[in-house]
């Protein structure tokens, strides 16, 4: 082992305190603060949950939270089902334009959502679809695949097509030998997937303010709305359960995401 | 239980051939080795009868069934494949039992089965594990009982042996051959692996670039080769040729060689190939063997291996291979005049 310079140390802790200064602390002053029953942010911190109570009041909250869950999870259902389907398309066969289309999933990863969100709108006012939540679910799923069929793939370049051509030669039908080999060899990277495409919905703002429709809306454009009529630490805690579970599954993700790698 | 045929098969891949015209008859219960260099067109055919791939042009039957239009799981075929291909998320009873699970066989009759697979290839008792936890000859066992326990009709084998070292390799040799004749199943089998082919086959056929070159018995094509390929890629042969003269043949150097078939008409060019095993090697009185053929080169390098050795000679230029079994225990010296000497029957006429 090589001994690190001195300086390099030095640099390195600089770094990662800058890290955790400007990403971290904000994050942690606000879930500290959700539970200081000061409305100003007075220190030292007079623990209640005050806010949580609010929070629990606060119906037009709630609903856009259910909404939130709901849409995530139709989300999660169609997007994985779809991506599973695409990824496991591109992994058997080869087919003319198949590069082309394996490329064009990554541009929307890219894209500024702003400019997203908006075509959305206009297009599917255009085609008759409209706001509310089944647009929203719309956008999501539409913004969820290209994540479901990368990490999918990345799971199935693991994955020996030979097992299929033996389950076949046993005697299973294709869709049998999907449902019986294939699907359990990549279920950890299934898993990643969903968690993946309930997160990107969970945690959308943009597209779902666009395609809201007056009054029905997510968790997200919720907060937004309120805080532009008057900042209340009730979104402080809203805000914190947000993330709370948004962390829980980014770190469950992780957990599978690295089991797939390692397999 | 079935017999297999192969008629006037084609299969193009763009615009290369993968297969050309073969037509091959795989005996009821017979034990027949596709034998053939890398891109030789053997596992293409293999999965042409397997239904992983189909014919461009020609016909596949399995007992006088025609299988054009049928798919894999409908052909009623065991395989195993190179890297044995077992479910990783299955155990190895769950891995023999999947072909008679997606069949619906009954709980008692399916247990009974699989029980009565793993004794074949005497696996029982590791029901429980999962081939991650088994050695390479084990999973090789797995993937034979996987594929015979539905009772197929024919069983293929890609490459089954390759990936295991020489010990185990030998050792598994002997048992697939036991495990065949016991089931006494039609069994097509992939290899590059001449020596495997020899051992294991009844019958074998070589392919070279999509063609069928030879076929027949192990014996029969190794001693009668009918090309300068088949007698290359089978063992090792000496390549001398020459012109027909007086109903023998005159290399290059004006040494004349017979053989027991008539080699044509005379002045017409011809190919022979003598196995580097049948050459007597002999230190002594070089050009003087009597009946027998003979040349008169030098020593140019040994090769040692323990029981044998393998000498390069120099013939006038060319190299030749002589294979000495070691009795002697003493090395003829580089630089030695040697008589190579051989009888008439071991003058093999071939096409170039």
């Amino acid at each position: 082992m090589t001994r690190r310079p001195r300086g390099l140390v030095r640099i390195g802790r600089l770094y990662m305190a800058g890290v955790l200064l400007f990403l971290y602390v904000p994050i942690f002053v606000m879930a500290a603060m959700s539970f200081n029953a000061s409305r100003l942010y007075r220190l030292p911190i007079d623990w209640s949950v005050t806010w949580y109570v609010a929070l629990a009041g606060n119906e037009k909250l709630i609903d856009a939270a259910l909404n939130s869950v709901w849409v995530a999870l139709v989300t999660t259902v169609l997007a994985t089902v779809l991506g599973t389907a695409a990824a496991l398309a591109f992994f058997r066969y080869s087919f003319p334009g198949k590069r082309v289309m394996q490329l064009l999933l990554f541009p929307p990863i890219a894209i500024p959502w702003l400019i997203i969100g908006t075509a959305m709108l206009v297009f599917f006012f255009w085609i008759g679809v409209g706001r509310g939540l089944h647009a929203i679910v719309l956008g999501h799923v539409a913004l969820a695949l290209p994540y479901v069929v990368v990490v999918v793939s990345a799971r199935l370049r693991s994955f020996d097509p030979n097992l299929e051509d033996a389950a076949r030669s046993l005697g299973a039908t294709p869709w049998q030998a999907t449902r019986r080999v294939t699907l359990p060899s990549i279920a950890p990277g299934l898993v990643a997937a969903g968690l993946f495409a309930f997160a990107v919905s969970f945690d959308q703002f943009v597209i779902s303010y666009f395609l809201s429709a007056p009054g029905v809306t997510t968790l997200p454009v919720e907060i937004y709305t309120a805080i532009r009529k008057g900042f209340t630490p009730e979104i402080n805690a809203a805000s914190t359960i947000v993330i709370a579970v948004s962390m829980t599954l980014l770190m469950v993700v992780a957990r599978f995401y690295r089991f797939g790698g390692e397999r | 239980m079935a017999e297999v045929t192969v008629q006037g098969v084609s299969r193009y891949f763009g615009p290369t051939v993968a297969l050309e015209d073969v037509s091959i008859r795989f005996a009821d219960g017979g034990f027949y080795g596709l034998l053939g260099p890398s891109g030789s067109g053997k596992t293409t055919l293999l999965r042409l009868i397997a239904g992983f791939d189909f014919a461009d042009t020609g016909h596949i039957a399995i007992a006088g069934e025609a299988m054009e239009d049928r798919p894999v799981e409908k052909r009623e075929i065991g395989m195993v494949f190179q890297n044995y291909a077992l479910f990783p998320n299955m155990s190895v009873f769950d891995n023999v039992a999947f072909g008679l699970s997606v069949r619906g066989v009954a709980r008692g009759e399916l247990r009974r089965r699989v029980g009565e697979a793993l004794e074949l290839v005497q696996l029982t008792g590791l029901d429980r594990r999962r081939p991650q936890q088994l050695s390479g000859g084990q999973r090789q066992r797995v993937a034979l009982a996987r594929a015979l326990v539905t009772r197929p009709r024919v069983l293929l084998l890609d490459e089954p042996l390759s990936a295991l070292d020489k010990a185990l390799r030998s050792e598994m040799q002997i048992e697939l051959k036991r495990i065949q004749r016991d089931v006494a199943i039609t069994t097509i089998f992939v290899t590059h692996d001449q020596e495997e082919a020899l051992t294991l086959s009844d019958r074998i056929g070589i392919l070279k670039d999509g063609r069928l070159v030879q076929e027949g018995a192990p014996h029969e094509v190794y001693e009668r080769p009918e090309t300068v390929f088949t007698a290359r890629f089978l063992g090792d042969a000496n390549i001398l040729s020459g012109r027909v003269r007086d109903g023998g043949i005159e290399l290059a150097d004006g040494t004349r060689v017979t053989s027991e078939r008539s080699p044509g008409a005379d002045g017409s060019a011809v190919t022979c190939a003598v196995r580097a095993e049948k050459i007597l090697l002999q230190a002594d009185e070089p050009g003087a063997a009597g009946d027998a053929n003979a040349l008169s080169a030098r020593v140019q390098r040994h090769i040692f291996a323990g029981n044998s050795l393998t000498y390069l000679i120099d013939w006038g230029g060319e190299t030749l291979k002589v294979f000495v079994q070691n009795r002697s225990g003493e090395v003829i010296p580089e630089g030695t005049s040697v008589c190579l000497s051989w009888a008439p029957r071991d003058t093999v006429l071939v096409a170039p």
